[in-house]
């Protein structure tokens, strides 16, 4: 608790850094994921390889995937990028096509009933009605991939565990609780606005407002 | 890092015993931690599915030891377990109870109405209702538990070796301090195939546990 209240500055920039990783990685993987995940529920022979391939990527240990990556991509923010965007894709492809899958069918009937194409369809009727589960998907992805962005200061990513490595290295147990504190702290208050937004979500949805 | 070898069959070919050893001590961190969960957890999921106050607390607290990324989880043992195989044994079996206790309690919770209305009509025991009904009913899901609590501690287990653990992240680390891919992968790829090995192995002894009034309506 003294590094915390001792070194306010340094804390911050390192909680920035992380930050930065887990967001990079997780746009990404939105860009990606949402995408892919849209084409699996219009081409359904896609879905099993699709989501077999990124189910097997998400066993691998995230150690052991920097290890694999780091002859690659080298060592700093990229392998903690490549490997969060990694893990993030499983979650994201999963639940859009989980989310869109369970929008009712006669909703569905009723918006070809109305006329609207596809397109019109997917935007406005599949995406917001599925919204919930895609950003519990989110959600996953971001508080397992602050937790994967933890280890990468290891890599020499940056980010709050630095802390943790530092003070293990130091034998300095207070550097090593900032660290573990801080990057916790991280993790439950994305899992704690996400689960806001998500019931803000399901709250439109019950009232029918997209 | 060009140069360098890759090849990983050959390190390992090269230090049997050493590797041996890291691959035991691995798994040995990966069962005992699931293993003390599973203790923990299911008398736990079984209060719970009889007193809802605390089925909320503990999946609150359940939830926030998985919330917590792992690395502090292991880092948060230091000062109260030191460094080595027990903090990493301890922050391992709390990862692992979120999907042991919450499987296991929607388990129980689930089991049909009409075979716990059967079992009491028979004249079972609160008691016996528990063990001949229940946890039969609901051991595919408690299975299904402990399946994902394995896996994902095969990996968590790797990173244990920061805290002094062993396992074959040690391989890893050695292999990153020296930037030798045959060392790095040597603690990779086999952490990887045991993940995927625990995954299908477990997958199989779930269908094998599935009492027989349950395989049949499944098919």
């Amino acid at each position: 608790m003294h590094y915390l209240l001792a070194n306010p500055s340094s804390v911050l920039v390192l909680t920035w850094q992380h930050l930065r990783i887990v967001g990079t990685a997780v746009f990404l993987a939105l860009l990606i994921g949402i995408p892919t995940g849209v084409a699996i529920t219009r081409v359904r022979w896609l879905a099993a390889p699709v989501l077999a391939t990124a189910g097997v990527l998400y066993t691998i240990p995230s150690l052991a995937l920097f290890a694999v990556l780091i002859p690659l991509t080298g060592l700093g923010e990229r392998p903690a990028i490549v490997a969060v965007l990694v893990y993030s894709l499983l979650v994201i492809i999963r639940n859009t096509v989980a989310g869109i899958d369970a929008v009712e069918p006669s909703i569905r009937e009723a918006a070809h009933g109305m006329g609207m194409t596809p397109w019109q369809r997917l935007r406005l009727v599949e995406i917001p009605l599925g919204l919930p589960v895609i950003l519990a998907g989110i959600r996953v992805a971001t508080v397992a991939g602050i937790g994967i962005a933890t280890i990468a200061a290891y890599v020499g990513a940056g980010g709050l565990g630095v802390l943790i490595f530092d003070g293990i290295r130091t034998l300095n147990l207070d550097t090593v609780v900032a660290g573990a504190l801080s990057a916790s702290a991280l993790a439950l208050a994305a899992d704690w606005a996400f689960v806001q937004l998500e019931s803000h979500a399901r709250r439109d949805r019950s009232r029918g407002v997209s | 890092m060009s140069g360098t070898s890759w090849d990983f069959v050959g390190y390992i070919r090269a230090h049997p015993v050493h590797f041996l050893h890291l691959l035991g001590q691995h798994v040995e961190l990966t069962v005992v931690s699931v293993a003390l969960a599973t203790a923990l957890s299911l008398p736990l999921a079984i209060v719970a599915s009889r007193w809802e106050r605390f089925a909320k607390v503990a999946t609150w607290l359940a939830g926030l030891g998985q919330t917590v990324p792992s690395l502090a989880l292991l880092a948060f043992m230091l000062p109260f377990l030191g460094i080595g195989f027990r903090p990493s044994v301890a922050a391992l079996a709390i990862r692992a109870v979120l999907p042991i206790f919450l499987n296991a309690y929607v388990g129980i919770r689930t089991a049909s109405p009409a075979a716990l209305e059967a079992a009491r009509g028979m004249g079972a025991s609160d008691a016996q209702r528990l063990w001949l009904v229940e946890l039969p009913l609901a051991s595919p899901v408690i299975m299904a538990g402990i399946q994902t609590a394995t896996v994902q501690n095969v990996g968590i287990a790797a990173i244990a070796a920061f805290i002094g653990g062993g396992g074959l992240g040690d391989l890893i680390l050695q292999g990153l301090q020296m930037l030798d891919p045959s060392v790095l992968l040597a603690g990779a790829v086999p952490v990887a195939m045991l993940a995927v090995a625990a995954d299908l192995l477990l997958g199989r002894i779930r269908r094998l546990v599935v009492p027989t009034g349950l395989q049949a309506r499944s098919g």
